[in-house]
């Protein structure tokens, strides 16, 4: 197969812990190897130029029944974004809800080779592996929703880790999933009622169980387990003025675990959006920033990551599993908003937003993401996200990168705020000189999400042995260039390689690429009470069989299968 | 002010797509590059010239350009999409989409428009010598913006579903128009001079629809207030209003609730 040579450019690259020097990589059939290894190369010249690892998102809605209720429900988002075919380039469209295949050559532009889908409702898993399959050059994996589950209620509400492990064990490989998801754990199922669950020890109706039992219980189970990537969850009261508390305590219900897990991952929580859960005050008006005594507990914690959920100042399409708080919103801001409930496991809603930098606490919301990222004191477990496209499209990630790269850009924003003085009085950005280095964005963006996702042994760096998913971007690093120089560089790769096919070439898509699907398959010891359950619970309330429900191979065509051996 | 005449020669097999054609695209240039701008055709891209004769000349400026389209237009939608100045003269029946998103300038249209004319409007006028189809001045489907401002004026009849989402500007219908008026609107005005039938201002919080004839059938979410004199901008008599949509939430102004209106003429 094709060897390539990628000279001379400046690499950043925690894995190898090269900081911008000079340096040449090299690519053999789908992997990077010793420089020596390649014996007739094609030659990159990336001389003056930035070279990173294919980028990694830990979170994003991407592929779903819910993200295409957001296509469904939102024409208008397509309105004038349509993109004829051209080249190998399939029709595109859309904007903060794109098709599938905008997706793909989208986070390809920005040089990311990775993706994963942040929320997937197990019974509408194959609609989810559906839409995955259709999204080109992405390796993606899909986490199903575990925090809302009759299943882990049930178990969870005695203490039965086993079997919830085991629950968990068969769920992943009944839907070819990745990781335990927790959205909002008992409110989705409260919403059922009419209710929610405020705070971590507010019980859930009927089940009488407490959000902080399961988060607890769904920690142990997973690394009862040891899944390659941990909890990932959504706490509850998210969105809300004074909401910094009940995310302080979730952050709590983590103390003393330690992973259990061969996949080089140090975490046992990991909080998704943290932006959405770091709110002070007690009502729109006295809204405030507390993501300095948020960021505080994640720099002193280190079995946590997290990650942003940045506001962009974008029109864009919230969507989530949290049914409760869509409903909320709304009701705040008129617009139209699509619910639904999924049978034993989940639910979910969607609402268009207009993140307007004259509303203050859209600019309170923007600033929050950004204090979290730079007054983190290690990188390599705090992510950038969007929660994409809940506080804006993930084609943001340049613009959120100029806006950590550069106090100047911040600055600018802030000065065209309409309440610019109500906005730094609540917040601490304008007080933040810090400017993150293209090293800690590729902490952020690569090496940390792919080490949170235990799949450091494939992604996240340029070492020999790893996946060839490498970016080389237009950006000389050492010359003198404006902040909008980064936005522009890091939005349009000149090259990119996935698993040693070459994708972008000259900033063109060249190829669809050889997209993968990740999934986990964890062996548990037999357990005869487990399967039981299930196949009553199909029977009695199910609107669907077993056969009906689980995802074969055909929904994933290329599939690449993480083992997991949890049986003693 | 300068002119520009295109003539249709061939008509498209399907309909053709040509919002190239506005004072916007053909200011500052020649004859030949007018020709040469694009047009759709389903998905096949041609010339404006392989459809149309063109002559005279184009001004500067999209405000000194002024165009005017003769022959068998009734298959030619998006003419004048998004024009900020200028005017168009069009002495043909139309397809859909004229004037949509236009915010300046002025559009004649001398015959019959079908749907979605004047589509989130923001400015300008278009004057429409003949009948309007359905979606006038309305939003694009699933957006909650309309026709914010500018002035649609309708010498015959309208569709249904006009203003749908209207948030500012005027409609003017000389004669009848079907159901649903502006549905979900937040502002604006619309002036029915014929007859209405029903679903008036369903889920409407903001706004002023004047019918001089009869309605059909009023929404129970609108309650009879009061009869009022009204004397301006041509709407003249004596009205019975009305206020809702009760069902609707209703945004406070000075401590007073703002209510969508509903004036029937009770005599001249």
């Amino acid at each position: 197969m094709a060897e390539y040579l990628i000279k001379n450019g400046f690499v950043f690259d925690p894995v190898i812990g090269i900081r911008g020097d000079i340096a040449d990589i090299a690519i053999k059939d789908c992997k990077f190897v010793e420089t020596s290894e390649v014996k007739d190369p094609k030659v990159i010249d990336a001389a003056g130029k930035t070279v990173m690892a294919g980028g990694v998102d830990v979170h994003a809605h991407v592929a779903g029944p819910k993200v295409n209720v957001g296509r469904n429900f939102r024409p208008e988002d397509k309105l004038f974004t349509y993109k004829p075919r051209s080249g190998v380039e399939r029709m595109q469209g859309g904007f903060s809800v794109p098709t599938t295949i905008r997706t793909g050559y989208n986070y390809a532009r920005m040089g990311y080779t990775t993706v994963m889908e942040a929320a997937m409702p197990p019974l509408y898993a194959r609609h989810t592996h559906e839409e995955i399959r259709d999204t080109p050059i992405l390796d993606q994996g899909a986490y199903p929703v575990f925090g809302n589950n009759w299943f882990v209620l049930e178990y969870l509400r005695n203490d039965e880790i086993e079997n919830t492990a085991a629950y968990v064990a068969w769920l992943l490989r009944a839907t070819k999933g990745y990781a335990v998801k927790v959205v909002n754990p008992g409110g989705t199922e409260a919403w059922g009622w009419g209710l929610n669950c405020e705070n971590i020890h507010d019980p859930v109706p009927y089940f009488n169980i407490t959000p902080a039992q399961i988060v607890k219980g769904l920690i142990e189970a997973n690394e009862y387990l040891g899944l390659p990537h941990s909890m990932h969850i959504h706490a509850n009261n998210l969105g809300n003025p004074g909401n910094y508390t009940t995310t302080l305590d979730t952050f709590r219900l983590s103390e003393g675990i330690r992973p259990r897990s061969k996949f080089g991952r140090d975490q046992v929580m990991h909080h998704t959006h943290v932006q959405f859960h770091s709110y002070g005050g007690d009502s729109w008006a006295n809204f405030e920033s507390k993501a300095p005594e948020i960021i505080d507990y994640v720099n002193s914690h280190d079995n946590i990551t997290i990650d942003l959920g940045a506001v962009t100042l974008d029109e864009t399409t919230t969507m989530t599993a949290d049914g409760p708080f869509e409903h909320h919103l709304t009701e705040l801001n008129h617009l139209k908003w699509a619910n639904t409930d999924v049978e034993l496991e989940t639910g979910s809603g969607v609402v268009p937003y207009i993140y307007s930098p004259s509303i203050k606490v859209c600019a309170i919301q923007w600033c929050i993401g950004l204090e979290l990222a730079l007054l983190a004191k290690d990188p390599m477990r705090v992510f950038l996200s969007t929660d994409h496209p809940n506080a804006g499209p993930f084609t943001r990630y340049p613009r959120i990168m100029k806006w950590l790269m550069s106090e100047e850009a911040r600055n600018q924003q802030i000065d065209s705020f309409k309440y610019r003085d109500k906005v730094i009085d609540a917040t601490n950005l304008a007080g933040i000189d810090r400017e993150l280095d293209l090293y800690e964005i590729a902490q952020m963006t690569r090496a940390g999400p792919a080490k949170a996702l235990g799949l450091s042994q494939i992604y996240g760096g340029l070492a020999p042995g790893l996946d060839a998913d490498v970016a080389v971007y237009d950006f000389n690093p050492n010359e003198p260039y404006a902040p909008d120089d980064i936005e522009t560089a890091f939005s349009s790769a000149e090259h990119l390689f996935k698993t040693g096919v070459q994708v972008i070439r000259d900033h063109e898509i060249v190829s669809n690429g050889n997209k993968r699907t990740l999934w986990v398959n964890a062996k548990v010891n037999e357990n005869p009470q487990v399967m039981r359950d299930v196949r009553e619970k199909f029977l009695r309330y199910y609107t669907v069989t077993l056969n009906n429900y689980e995802v074969s191979g055909h929904y994933l065509p290329n599939p690449y299968v993480i083992e997991v051996d949890a049986t003693q | 002010m300068e002119t520009v005449t295109l003539t249709m020669k061939n008509q498209p097999d399907l309909y053709l797509e040509a919002d190239n054609i506005t004072p916007d695209a053909f200011a500052g240039k020649k004859v030949e590059e007018i020709a040469d701008l694009h047009v759709y055709v389903g998905r096949e891209q041609h010339r404006l010239g392989e459809f149309f004769e063109v002559s005279g000349r184009a001004g500067a400026t999209p405000e000194t350009t002024k165009i005017v389209i003769n022959g068998d237009l009734s298959r030619v939608k998006y003419i004048g999409m998004k024009m900020t100045g200028g005017e168009i003269v069009v002495n043909s029946d139309l397809d859909m989409y004229v004037g949509a998103w236009m915010q300046g300038g002025r559009i004649t249209v001398n015959g019959n428009v079908d749907s979605f004319a004047g589509t989130g409007m923001k400015g300008g006028e278009l004057i429409i010598n003949g009948n309007a189809g359905n979606y006038l001045g309305a939003a694009y489907r699933g957006d909650w913006r309309g026709m914010s401002g500018g002035k649609i004026i309708v010498s015959g009849n309208a569709g249904s579903d006009i203003g749908t989402f209207m948030t500012g500007g005027e409609i003017i219908i000389g004669g009848d128009v079907d159901v649903h008026v502006a549905t979900h609107a937040e502002g604006g005005r619309i002036v029915i001079k014929g007859n209405a039938k029903s679903r008036l201002g369903g889920q409407m919080v903001e706004g002023e629809i004047y019918v001089f004839g009869t309605i059909d059938l009023m929404m129970p979410g609108f309650a009879y207030r009061q009869d009022v004199d009204i004397d301006m901008d041509g709407i003249k008599g004596r009205f019975a209003l009305y206020e809702g949509d009760l069902g609707e939430r209703h945004r406070k102004r000075k401590g007073q609730t703002i209510y969508g209106k509903i004036y029937q003429l009770i005599e001249a």
